[in-house]
């Protein structure tokens, strides 16, 4: 065996080189005796030995046709006629082909015998499967099949893997191929110092979950230089894993903080502009999210392919639904409270009790679905960690959506009609500008930004009717601590509370790590009652 | 106290107050247990019970109206300092079970059992106690009130942000109560009591008794609020209320105040919640759910903040409404109607029911004395008014002097 | 600050190099004023001289950015809070009548009243009757004796100034800062007030009295000092000072 095992290097590199050649060959000749032909007629020699040679000359060989050999003898599919020495597949539908040449047979000779198989035997099978993927001609499988060495690092796929890394062309591939090396040579009991030296400095540069795996799973007994080696390797594994975790943490913390500066945006407004204390809020947010599950119902029965779309169709409806029931509450409650604000939040917290107690009377008290469109379906990786791709684009959507409030509220003139009527109401007033009217639009303004909350809150969250009582604490307290009267205070009030949640998370639990978070808030506005970014001077009194 | 703050805590309507929950206090519980099943004047214990509970309402809502009517710190945590109470009676039930819980563990509450608790956390210790429990009642609530409001008042958190951060206390409590390994019972609570003081807390007697005690401290609560708002203090109060930073100009240090006032408080709050505890069977942590607490203040609203009688009437009444319309076919609508019930007391009854009825006896009273007044009122505002324009003229001549 | 320590003044109050600025806005710039004790001054100034802003330095309401404010000789007031401020024997009166509205004039006074301050205090605080005597003196100096039982918040624009004057009176403080306490008055209760606050100085208190209404400022006959963009531009008599060219350009505009 090891003699076989020394040649097939050079077996392989021979018969890349020959490839093309020896397909024409085959094509034209298919009765003509290679290498390939000499391994398929091997299994019919009957003892263990000479099947498993046959299967490590398969897979040198790289047939086209190996693999599905390969996995035929796995499944026991594979049958040997052990006079005629041919060797034949038969199908899961019956048919049977000859194992060589594809071509269909009519039957299955008398005397074919199914090849039969051992544990060691089995072993070799699984690594040949991988050998084979190894030099599949698709990329992704290529890498999948070196990733899968570098977990299982057997032994026997090492001619194989050294054959694919000095064959292969794209650096991934290369790299992928190199670490499953490195990983046999540092399991493999006969592998030089050096080599595991140098097979762990690659797994060392992996620096993944995995890699720490691997090293851990080192059998005890390696030379001093070897042992040391791994433990300097796992230490820096570990400090990269400590790093790519923290970014973990922080994209989660910046995912949350979009959530939490999306519901807390339109309250800034209401809040931090108008001084209106909006209980309901929440259920702004909550109509936004419903509107989205009706749009899409609406879809689902009408216009099935408008679905990636209806998110789109969502976003200005939740807008009109929310601020249009902004202004009516504005119209016919708040604008009675005025300078009240305890009373506007009690107010406020009935209205939010009706208008969840309507929504559960209409569409019922369960949640309802909500899907997600393609394009905010699946996740893609970044260095070591997972973004999946609807938080990507809440992200996205909050930052735009703060960044067209703020422009709306700079270059508009109903946005210069709101920084005056907040600045003086009098002087307002006595310039023209309908007060009333602005207040109504500030509100309804503010409240549609919650509805387009809701829009992107029901791909992430359910959508129910408690829906948005579950955000109002948090957005007030984000809304206070970032600066009431601040846009730019809400923003880094979310984001660093988010960041700060996601950081206490993992060392103080979910919960305890929310209570922390609102004991901390608590505490902050005792140090600082007007917030993170406050305005100063005498009006600040009024 | 002094007879002297006897007869300035009781005017007519305290009096009218007192005297009628008195007789409840006595009549109802006598009906229960003398009267025969059938008899027509009969009170079952199930409505003994359900008034009990009322009665520890009404005494939540008094101590809102202290810190709500009087010195205008809207509290949308006060559940919290009612749970709390609550909480400290439960661990003494709790521990009152002894072996027969389902696991009969003579220490170990059956939940923590259920746990794998090997021993009784440091915090349930002397909770077998009633004197203890009893102290805690007062003191739990209070020490919490106390550093918490130390802490916000002293930097001047006030109106809305108050409010808010309250409420965020109680979210905060109701987050942390719903863990199992806080050592309370997690999502459950504590329940299956057995007996109080020796007593089965199913009896009619335990009942009653417990209805009476409820009475007793509802009048004890009313008694300490009436005096400590008829006294000097009950008008600096008002003065916070109406003009903080006046307040301070004059001298009185505002945050010792509400501190007082806001412990004082929460202390009735936790009595509340002690003695509902053992009628209703039952403390969990949704009592901390921040809608509670907002209800509460709305029963205060419904009869009137800062008249004290109101807000146990509010209580009483928002109450008793709430349950008759959600054990009816009604109960889908209740949410509507308590919304609603928000809605139009603040924007139509700002005062609530005693406040209105109050507005409009004293009104009849002095309209005549007030028809001469304003007569003479108009003449001065008159004659302000015209100095007020000589102002700007006095000032244009001064310059081209 | 250490120097501050050593440093005696003779004078009631003392103001020195103090600045004050809200997001960029110098509301006080380097002022300095000195009172003598049982001294009258008289402050006017364009609107946002820093008039009333002064005022809030002097007792606790806003903290200045740099400078020295002295109590009495000795007492550092930047440190202190508006409580322990008004302990000290300083009063206020605001510029908008500040009354607590839902209670009886009568309730308005005993409050201001300068005892015991503390909550054991006002909860067990029964009336003594030289109290009683000194609020029957008050509600006679400010004209209210029979509307003693009225609340405050019924009460005239003038009332209410008168009120808050009384306050003042019942406060008994040291140093009375009156802000604008004549605005909405009638002339003869304009009169009024200047003889109230002439009254009240004449025994050894020291008033600062922050007015537009210049026949009255006349009529006071005190030194004048004139602000603008929070720093003092002129001081003197009343005459002196509405000679001064600087005072009139400010007055007039360029």
């Amino acid at each position: 065996m090891p003699l076989i095992r020394l040649l097939r290097p050079s077996l392989s590199r021979l018969l890349f080189a020959a490839l093309a050649l020896a397909f024409v060959h085959l094509a034209t000749q298919p009765a003509l005796a290679g290498p390939y032909e000499d391994a398929v007629a091997q299994f019919a020699a009957g003892s263990f030995a000479d099947t498993e040679e046959a299967i490590g000359k398969l897979v040198a060989s790289a047939h086209p046709r190996a693999a599905t050999i390969i996995v035929a003898l796995q499944d026991g599919r594979l049958f040997a006629d052990p006079d005629a020495k041919t060797v034949f597949i038969k199908a899961e539908d019956g048919k049977v082909t000859d194992a060589a040449t594809g071509d269909a047979v009519a039957a299955l000779p008398d005397k074919a015998s199914a090849v039969r198989l051992n544990n060691k035997l089995r072993r070799a099978v699984s690594g040949a499967m991988a050998g084979l993927t190894l030099l599949s001609p698709d990329l992704n499988k290529r890498i999948q099949a070196a990733q899968s060495v570098f977990k299982t690092h057997d032994e026997t796929v090492l001619p194989t893997v050294e054959a694919a890394l000095k064959a292969e062309k794209n650096a991934a591939a290369k790299q992928a191929f190199a670490e499953a090396r490195a990983a046999i040579l540092l399991f493999k009991q006969d592998a030089s110092d050096v080599d595991k030296l140098d097979a762990i400095a690659v797994i060392k540069a992996r620096g993944d979950q995995e890699a720490m795996a691997l090293l851990t799973g080192v059998p005890a007994g390696q030379s001093a230089a070897v042992t040391s080696g791994i433990a300097s390797a796992k230490a820096a594994i570990e400090r990269n894993l400590a790093l790519w975790s923290m970014v973990q943490n922080a994209w989660y913390g910046l995912s949350l903080g979009s959530v939490l500066l999306l519901a807390a945006i339109g309250l800034a407004i209401t809040f931090g502009v108008m001084g209106v204390i909006n209980m309901a809020h929440g259920e702004m947010v909550m109509l936004g999210a419903y509107t989205t599950f009706v749009v899409q119902e609406a879809i689902r029965t009408r216009y099935p392919a408008l679905f990636d779309y209806s998110l789109l169709i969502a976003v200005p409806l939740a807008f009109l639904v929310a601020g249009a029931i902004g202004v009516l509450i504005e119209r016919s409650v708040i604008r009675f409270l005025y300078g009240r604000p305890l009373e506007t939040l009690l107010a406020t917290w009935g209205l939010s009790l009706i208008q969840q107690q309507a929504v559960r009377t209409l569409f019922g008290p369960t949640n309802r679905e909500v899907g997600n469109p393609s394009w905010m379906s699946g996740a893609f990786e970044l260095g070591q960690i997972t973004i999946t791709y609807n938080r990507l684009w809440i992200l996205c959507f909050t930052l735009a959506v703060f960044a067209i409030l703020l422009a709306m509220l700079r270059y508009t003139s109903l946005g210069l009609e709101m920084r005056a009527v907040t600045q003086n109401r009098r002087m307002a007033a006595s310039m023209g500008i309908a007060t009333s009217r602005v207040d109504a639009l500030t509100f309804g303004l503010g409240s549609g930004i919650a509805g387009i909350a809701g829009v992107a809150l029901s791909q992430i969250d359910n959508v129910s009717p408690n829906l948005g009582q579950s955000y109002i604490i948090d957005s007030f307290m984000v809304v206070v601590f970032g600066g009431v009267g601040n846009l730019w205070g809400t923003l880094v009030g979310a984001f660093s509370l988010g960041i700060a949640n996601k950081f206490l998370e993992p060392v103080a639990g979910a919960v305890l790590g929310k209570i922390a978070i609102l004991v901390l808030i608590i505490l902050f506005i005792q140090k600082r009652p007007r917030g993170l970014f406050a305005l100063k001077g005498r009006a600040v009194e009024a | 106290m002094t007879p002297h703050i006897l007869t300035r805590s009781l005017n007519r309507s305290a009096t009218v107050f007192l005297l009628v929950l008195a007789a409840l206090g006595i009549l109802l519980p006598l009906s229960n247990l003398l009267l025969p099943d059938g008899s027509f004047l009969h009170v079952p214990t199930y409505l003994i019970s359900l008034f009990g509970k009322y009665v520890c309402y009404a005494l939540l809502a008094l101590s809102i109206d202290l810190i709500w009517g009087y010195c205008g710190i809207l509290s949308l945590g006060h559940g919290a300092f009612f749970a709390l109470g609550g909480y400290a009676m439960g661990m003494y039930l709790m521990r009152q079970i002894g072996t027969r819980g389902v696991y009969a563990n003579p220490i170990l509450p059956d939940f923590m059992v259920f746990l794998n608790y090997k021993e009784l956390p440091w915090y349930w210790y002397g909770f077998d106690m009633f004197w203890f429990a009893a102290l805690m009642v007062l003191i739990v609530p209070g020490l919490l009130a106390f550093c918490f409001g130390w802490l916000a008042f002293r930097s001047r958190v006030t109106g809305v942000y108050l409010s808010i951060i309250t409420q965020a206390m109680t979210y905060a409590l109701l987050l942390a109560f719903f863990r199992n390994d806080f050592g309370f019972g997690g999502n459950n609570g504590l329940t299956d009591f057995k007996d109080i003081l020796g007593f089965n807390v199913q009896a009619d007697g335990t009942r009653a008794a417990l209805f009476v005690l409820s009475c007793l401290a509802l009048g004890i609560g009313f008694l300490i609020c009436r005096a400590v708002v008829t006294s000097k203090l009950g008008k600096v109060l008002i003065a916070i209320r109406d003009a903080e930073s006046r307040t301070r100009f004059l001298g009185y240090r505002v945050e010792s105040y509400k501190l007082f006032v806001f412990t004082l408080s929460a202390c009735m709050a936790g009595v509340a919640g002690a003695l509902y505890v053992p009628q209703v069977g039952i403390i969990n942590p949704g009592e901390f759910a921040p809608g509670n607490s907002i209800e509460a203040v709305i029963w205060v609203a419904v009869g009137g903040r800062g008249t004290l009688v109101g807000a146990a009437l509010g209580a009483i009444v928002v109450n008793y409404a709430k349950t008759v319309f959600t054990s009816g076919p009604l109960a889908p609508y209740w949410l509507f109607m308590l919304g609603a019930l928000f809605v139009l007391v603040t924007l139509l009854l700002p005062k609530g029911i005693i406040g209105t009825f109050n507005a409009w006896w004293e009104g009849r009273k002095e309209k005549d004395e007030a028809r001469d007044r304003a007569q003479r009122d108009s003449a001065t505002a008159a004659a302000a008014e015209s100095a007020a324009r000589e102002d700007g003229v006095i000032e244009r001549t001064m310059v081209k002097r | 600050m250490s120097l501050l320590e050593t440093r005696t003044t003779s004078a009631m109050l003392y103001l020195d190099g103090v600045h004050v600025s809200f997001d960029g806005f110098h509301a006080i710039n380097n002022l300095s004023l000195t009172l003598e004790p049982g001294e009258m001054r008289a402050i006017i100034g364009p609107n946002g001289a820093g008039k009333t802003t002064m005022m809030d330095i002097i007792t606790g309401k806003t903290k200045p950015d740099k400078g020295e404010v002295v109590f009495d000789g000795t007492t550092d007031l930047t440190k202190l809070d508006e409580t322990q401020i008004a302990t000290l024997g300083i009063g206020r009166k605001f510029q908008k009548p500040t009354v607590f509205e839902s209670q009886t004039i009568e309730d308005n006074l005993l409050l201001a009243l300068n005892v015991d301050h503390r909550v054991r205090g006002t909860l067990f605080w029964r009336r003594s009757e030289p109290e009683s005597k000194r609020i029957d003196r008050v509600l006679e100096i400010i004209r209210l004796g029979d509307a003693r039982d009225r609340l405050a918040g019924s009460l005239s624009h003038g009332q209410k100034q008168w009120l808050e004057i009384g306050m003042l009176l019942a406060q008994d403080p040291k140093l009375l800062l009156v802000d604008e306490p004549v605005a909405g008055m009638t002339d003869v209760e304009t009169h009024q007030t200047a003889e109230l606050l002439k009254e009240i100085n004449s025994h050894d208190k020291t008033v600062v009295v922050v007015e537009h209404d210049m026949t009255f400022v006349r009529e006071l006959g005190v030194k004048v000092t004139c602000l603008h963009e929070g720093t003092v531009l002129a001081e003197g008599t009343i005459d002196d000072v509405s000679a001064n060219e600087r005072v009139v350009e400010v007055y007039l505009g360029r």
